[in-house]
């Protein structure tokens, strides 16, 4: 069973690579912008398999703040990629 | 070759792949998002070395929150991007860059590789004296009963570092809301995302904090991610920041710290030290300062994040 | 019934494997974002959500096991939000060269 999972977590993380790769090279922000929640999906799973499999302590947890924290990353960088192309001058104008 | 060491060199390929696209990469939003995968990626590595509490950090903190300020950096700076990307230092400072890189990295390698076997560490003392301190988590009793004192360093830089944000401030903004008015569609799916979130994260985050007593966890963890939910309501236009001249968020960062120094000298005058536990109090005292700290962590993280103040003050 | 758990979890991280690897195949072949971000939002939480089924009975009950389903459902949750946010920015930032 280890060996089972250790191999499956090893599948994920080369296809979270390959995942990487493309969207990292993608021209332009949305596609890099889609880099967290490669990372909440198949990081989350890779995580929880490499945990179980090495029965590390705790994975659990980890592996929940990770999804907390990487879905909240995603909507940072939306955030800041409209942010971005909005006008700045709005920003030093009072309210 | 075992199987779970051909993972790890895997990850470790990855990783410094990563690293080394975020610095080769032109786009500063590109690097930042960069950054951000390469922390979220290093939270397995930090799984596989078996330090639990310090991949919750580098989830909550490398991952999530940095990222946001580092983001919100990348956004505010979109408008000198073209003019930054013309220049580039000469040749020779760049060739000097690369050995004087190289020549650290060489001696650090050395340090590392020449360590004696094994190497010397105060694990095992932190570990048999753990029953006095009353928690049961190695992590947290070195960080507030053996080390106390540089926790308690940290709260305050941290502290700091946000009253060196502040100081960028307008003069005309000085005092005020931290943020714009979020624009986000009062129906939209972003509202309704941190409607449903926020709430269980808070709940996953003051969980995180409890149970880093006697398992991986703590209240910087905790702090972070209930800041993290903080700035997801903000940013969806549910809640708001309130404005750093208020009275009441004064008393609440300063309060941790202080609490923090004052258990330190009331051990100096019953225990004999500063920053001694009276036999017995152990646990009662680091849980009061855990709780005194929470709040300045979570308001001076989420600060952190939200940046200079902008919008003036109400009259 | 260990061995009957232990099959369970193989078949269904076998699956969640499966899925994971349509997911990337699209992200690698769509010719779009917005296609791209379907192939990664839909396919890789299935394959997360079978994985996670699959290791349920590794762990202990009863914390374990709801922390692992409330996993699933954030990373649900997040990954539909998150789809819709990206594509609208994708849509407003214009078609790509």
């Amino acid at each position: 069973m280890p060996d089972f999972l250790l191999t499956a977590a090893a599948f994920v993380l080369v296809l979270v690579t390959l995942g990487l790769i493309r969207i990292l090279r993608g021209p332009g922000d949305a596609d890099r912008m889609m880099a967290a929640q490669l990372l909440g999906s198949g990081g989350i799973a890779a995580l929880l398999l490499l945990g179980v499999a090495t029965a590390a302590k705790a994975v659990i947890d980890v592996a929940l703040t990770l999804a907390l924290l990487a879905a909240f990353a995603s909507v940072a960088f939306v955030q800041g990629a409209s942010r971005a192309d909005g006008d700045d001058s709005k920003e030093t104008r009072g309210e | 070759m075992t199987l779970a060491l051909a993972v790890d060199i895997g990850l470790t390929l990855l990783i410094l792949a990563m690293a080394g696209w975020t610095i080769a990469v032109r786009d500063t939003f590109a690097s930042v998002i960069g950054f951000v995968t390469y922390g979220l990626l290093l939270t397995l590595v930090w799984v596989r070395l078996a330090a639990p509490d310090v991949a919750l950090t580098e989830a909550a903190m490398g991952g999530g929150l940095t990222g946001a300020l580092l983001i919100g950096a990348a956004a505010r700076l979109r408008s000198t991007e073209a003019a930054t990307r013309t220049e580039r230092p000469g040749i020779l400072t760049r060739t000097l860059a690369g050995i004087l890189s190289a020549a650290v990295t060489a001696a650090l390698a050395i340090c590392v590789l020449n360590l004696p076997e094994p190497a010397p560490t105060l694990a095992p003392a932190a570990a048999a004296n753990l029953a006095a301190t009353g928690v049961g988590n190695p992590v947290t009793a070195v960080l507030l009963a053996y080390r106390a004192m540089d926790t308690l360093l940290e709260a305050i830089v941290v502290l700091l570092a946000l009253l060196g944000v502040w100081s960028l401030a307008h003069d005309r903004a000085w005092g005020g809301y931290p943020q714009l008015r979020s624009t986000a569609d009062p129906d939209g799916i972003l509202v309704y995302f941190a409607r449903v979130m926020a709430p269980i994260g808070i709940i996953v985050g003051i969980y995180v904090f409890w149970v880093g007593a006697d398992l991986p966890g703590g209240k910087f963890q905790g702090a972070t991610i209930l800041a993290a939910m903080w700035l997801l309501a903000v940013g969806a236009g549910l809640a708001d920041l309130p404005p750093v001249s208020r009275t009441w968020l004064r008393i609440l960062l300063a309060v941790g710290p202080l609490v923090f120094i004052a258990i330190g000298l009331v051990g100096s005058v019953i225990a004999g030290a500063v920053f001694a536990y009276p036999d017995g109090y152990a646990k009662p005292l680091i849980l009061a300062i855990e709780i005194a700290l929470m709040p300045t962590l979570v308001l001076t993280l989420a600060l952190l994040v939200a940046g200079a103040p902008q919008r003036m003050p109400p009259q | 019934m260990k061995i009957a758990l232990d099959i369970f979890t193989i078949l269904a991280v076998m699956a969640g494997a499966f899925f994971f690897l349509a997911g990337t195949v699209g992200l690698l072949r769509f010719p779009d974002p917005l296609t791209r971000l379907h192939a990664l939002t839909k396919a890789d939480n299935l394959g997360l959500g079978l994985v996670v089924l699959g290791l349920l009975p590794q762990t202990e009950w009863p914390l374990d096991t709801i922390k692992l389903v409330a996993i699933w459902l954030f990373a649900l949750l997040s990954g539909a939000t998150v789809g819709q946010l990206i594509a609208r920015a994708a849509r407003r930032a214009g078609p790509t060269p």
